[in-house]
């Protein structure tokens, strides 16, 4: 696999997204495998920000570590990102703010000068960046032109026109002083697939509308925000209403509300905004009533780190509640699985009448990452189970059946008037507090995510049938774990990966019949405790090993290559690995 | 089922009005929802014939909101204490009103936190001793009716559990208004803070020539120190629901979801 790494840097508001999101945008159209990585201020202007964009001939599974072409805005930017540009690196700076001294290719554009003097407007500095860095790497102007146009058509002919002329001119630039820097020559893979290129929250909302989603509500929090937005912008068109609630109380409230009459439905927030809905969540296991909240993850606990990644709401998700309150909780790997997996969400749900608690964080949120055109048939959609004519003569809502799923009536439906009830029911749904009844409607509530742990298609393995070294991981870290067991193997360590897509309850038959062909395991996951390998713990009396990071930024596939060196008995590499780690900040 | 209140309790003087008030709408049961929060009030769906959301303390109007925008056809009725609505859920009664959301939200205001056994409430007043308030409340309690003249709701109403027939006809007009209703039902708890004395002496019906669509006007009634007024206080018929409006966003669209999709699609692609 052949892969270019450029990473831009800059202060928040000189416009580096912009120009990233381009950049991006002209590679996936040109063909190319995409994964973006971008970290940004909490501030609204000001403060570094960061983006960079890994390409490649073949899907690219983690954001990378080591840069080929580093742009750099200002000096800031430079003291901070220079150790992440390999040492024979091209580094394209601005010569009037500092002189950079290291082995890279110290490539000086007076981006200042072009954007204030050559085009007349210092606001499209990044646009000659950009066209600096798309001539380095021989890409179509026509694509780039034609993506400004789409981007900034809306601001008017002058605005297109000068960001056009911008990039020219960064363009021409290159063409009079030339890079020494040789680049790996790749052409993209042919393709005979339509490929699209987006956002963990654009992906997840695109399966949501899919699996039938028709009311939205929700409260804006970072890096959950956008999921509102584009549900604001986009369920219209299909009929669903949005609802930008009050608090997070009145999201998941007005969620379930509009489940019980009938609509698919589901909020997104972060961790505090989960923590809030917590009593709710309670309240839709105890009335069985089907949900998806999505929790975009970032650092905590309390504010903790907005605009970071952390996966530390594990706990939360699956015991965040008083009383026995089973629900089900999954993790989607990459931005694709975020669509698909979201509509098994809306599946599950519906199926098994009970929450569903999606868990993202900020890194797969905001990553982009291309994939090919979305199938929609691949996931059939499920819808919950209706009473018949027959049970609605003498419906019970809370029949007590053989896998604990009872038949809900909706609003409307003759005979099925019953009362949804947060107190514990009878069959009938009538409040009820005799002790055996709590017993049986316990076990009802605990039987149907007993089943759920039977459903198949929520883990994915990799690398090697049997295994010295196993490593488990969950959610968004599979694509750093996946490149380092290609590379531990590369370099004959014998490893295997199994990545959990549903945390809770756990795939337990897989997870068996892995940890029946490796020898050791290790468990990686972005927090500080080790949360998901204490929930392992409470399930399988084994050793673990664990590999934790809580760093507010997704694993390099070096770190975990190095852990898995260790475990094989080289130190050596393990010293290596943690000298990589601080390169990345 | 049967209800579980305490004998003479003044919800069950509500129940009898709603029941009235849905039996003379003729509305059929299974298009009716009423939903409520915790509280002896909260218990209230339980006891109708209908379909009915007995949710978490406070959480009644979000709730409702769901529903009625899951399903526009159905009839919302939201009930709850004082407790649960000025409480805990307070901070939902200002935005349920701006929504103008088409549900009717009837508060039984007991005065009192009746489930939880007699600690003082938002609306207790400040010389009751209790348990909670042994040496009286030291706020002041609120006023229900001017915070919705406030938030500007649409229907504004008060009744009283002393009179079922008045009640009953406010609750038939709010439930036809159009928009956001709110009925202040005076439901003395007489256990913990028997009010029927105190209302039985204040309350009195507002005078048939007031103008209900007179906002100063409805602002002096209930700021008159000498009388707890019955009646319609305030109404707007002119404003849009907020169901209206998500059906105007909506119906933007012509239906064609293969047609949206692809178009979604092709902005990532
Ligand atoms: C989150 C939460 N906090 C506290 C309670 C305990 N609680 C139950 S009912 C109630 C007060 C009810 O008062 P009100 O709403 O006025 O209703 P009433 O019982 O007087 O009809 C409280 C505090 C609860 N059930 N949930
Ligand atoms: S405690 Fe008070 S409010 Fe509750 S049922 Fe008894 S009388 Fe009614």
């Amino acid at each position: 696999m052949k892969d270019i790494l450029v990473r831009i840097g800059g202060d928040g508001g000189e416009g580096i997204i912009s120009s990233g999101d381009l950049l991006t945008m002209a590679l996936a159209r040109s063909n190319y495998e995409v994964f973006t990585f971008r970290t940004f201020p909490a501030e609204i202007k000001g403060g570094p920000a960061m983006f960079q964009v890994r390409f490649g001939d073949q899907t690219i599974l983690s954001q990378g570590h080591q840069a080929d072409i580093l742009v750099t805005l200002n000096e800031e930017a430079f003291r901070l990102h220079h150790a992440a540009l390999k040492p024979d690196g091209l580094l394209v700076y601005e010569p009037a703010h500092y002189k950079p001294e290291g082995s890279f290719e110290a490539y000086a554009v007076p981006l200042d000068e072009i954007a204030s003097h050559g085009v007349k407007s210092a606001i499209t500095k990044n646009m000659v960046a950009l066209g600096v860095v798309a001539r380095v790497l021989d890409l179509s102007f026509e694509t780039l032109e034609q993506l400004i146009r789409e981007r900034f058509g809306k601001k008017g002919d002058a605005v297109v026109a000068k960001n056009l002329e911008a990039l020219k001119a960064g363009s021409e630039f290159v063409a009079q002083h030339p890079v020494k820097k040789q680049l790996p020559v790749f052409a993209p893979l042919e393709s005979s697939h339509k490929h699209v290129v987006m956002s963990g929250n654009e992906a997840l909302t695109v399966g949501a509308i899919s699996a039938g989603c028709r009311y939205f509500g929700g409260y804006p929090i970072t890096p959950a925000s956008d999921i509102l937005e584009l549900m604001e912008r986009e369920l219209p068109k299909f009929g669903g209403a949005v609802v930008q609630t009050e608090d997070e109380i009145a999201a998941i409230a007005s969620v379930i509300g509009a489940s019980f009459a009938g609509k698919k439905a589901m909020t997104a927030t972060s961790g505090p905004g989960l923590a809030l809905m917590v009593e709710e969540l309670g309240l839709a296991t105890m009335a069985e009533i089907p949900c998806v909240v999505v929790d975009a993850q970032r650092g905590g606990p309390s504010t903790g780190l907005p605009t970071k990644m952390e996966q530390g709401d594990l706990n939360l998700a699956v015991y965040g509640a008083h009383g026995d309150a089973p629900r089900i909780v999954l993790a989607p790997g990459d931005v694709e699985e975020c669509l698909y997996y979201m509509i098994q969400a809306f599946n599950l749900a519906e199926k098994y009448q009970t929450p569903v608690i999606f868990l993202t964080d900020q890194s797969l949120a905001h990553r982009t990452q291309t994939y090919v055109w979305p199938d929609f048939s691949r996931v059939p959609v499920i819808n919950r189970l209706l009473p018949s004519e027959a049970e609605l003569k003498e419906y019970d809502r809370y029949k007590i059946t053989p896998d604990g799923i009872s038949p809900m009536a909706i609003p409307g439906m003759k005979g099925g008037c019953y009362a949804a009830t947060g107190l514990e029911h009878t069959e009938e749904g009538f409040p009820s507090f005799v002790p055996k009844t709590h017993t049986i409607m316990s076990a009802k509530r605990a039987q149907k995510i007993e089943e759920v742990s039977r459903e198949k298609g929520f883990t994915a393995r990799f690398g090697e049938k049997q295994a010295k070294i196993g490593v488990i991981g969950w959610g968004s870290t599979q694509g750093a774990i996946r490149e380092a067991v290609e590379m531990a193997i590369q370099q004959g360590l014998s490893v295997a990966q199994l990545q959990l897509k549903m945390v809770y309850p756990l795939p337990e038959a897989d997870l068996l019949e892995f940890l029946q062909s490796v020898e050791q395991v290790l468990i990686a996951e972005l927090n500080y405790m080790g949360q998901l390998n204490q929930l392992f713990q409470s399930k399988f009396l084994i050793p673990t090993q664990t590999l934790t990071k809580c760093e507010g930024l997704p694993f390099f596939a070096e770190e975990i290559l190095a852990k898995l060196k260790e475990m094989s008995g080289s130190a050596k590499a393990a010293a290596q690995g943690e000298r990589l780690a601080t390169h990345n900040r | 089922m049967k209800p579980t209140w305490c004998p003479g309790c003044g919800d069950f003087a509500v129940l009898n009005a709603l029941y009235q008030a849905l039996a003379a709408l003729d509305l059929d049961p299974k298009n009716v929802v009423v939903v409520s929060g915790i509280g002896c009030s909260g218990r209230l769906p339980i006891f109708v014939n209908s379909y009915g959301f007995h949710g978490v303390h406070g959480r009644v109007l979000p709730t409702a909101m769901g529903v009625k925008i899951g399903n526009p056809k159905l009839t919302v009725i939201a009930v709850g204490g004082d407790g649960d609505g000025l409480a805990i859920g307070g901070g939902h009664f200002p935005h349920a009103a701006r929504r103008n959301i088409d549900i009717t939200y009837i508060m039984l205001d007991n005065n009192i936190y009746g489930l939880t056994k007699g600690q003082a409430s938002p609306t207790t007043l400040q010389s009751f001793q209790g348990k909670s308030s042994p040496y009286g409340v030291a706020e002041e309690n609120l006023n229900p009716i001017a915070l919705a003249l406030a938030y500007d709701v649409s229907f504004v109403a008060r009744g009283y559990a002393g009179q079922i027939k008045h009640l009953t006809d406010l609750m038939i007009e709010g439930i036809n208004h159009k928009g956001f209703s709110f009925i202040h039902a005076l439901s003395p708890c007489v256990v913990f803070n028997d009010t029927y004395p105190y209302y039985g002496k204040k309350v009195t019906p507002i005078a048939p020539y007031e103008n209900p669509s007179n906002k100063m006007r409805a602002l002096e009634l209930w700021q008159d120190k000498h009388h707890i007024f019955l009646g319609t206080f305030y109404k707007d018929e002119t404003r849009q629901t907020f169901n209206e409006r998500i059906r105007d966003i909506i119906g933007q669209f012509p239906r064609d979801d293969e047609k949206y999709f692809k178009e979604l699609l092709n902005r990532y692609a």
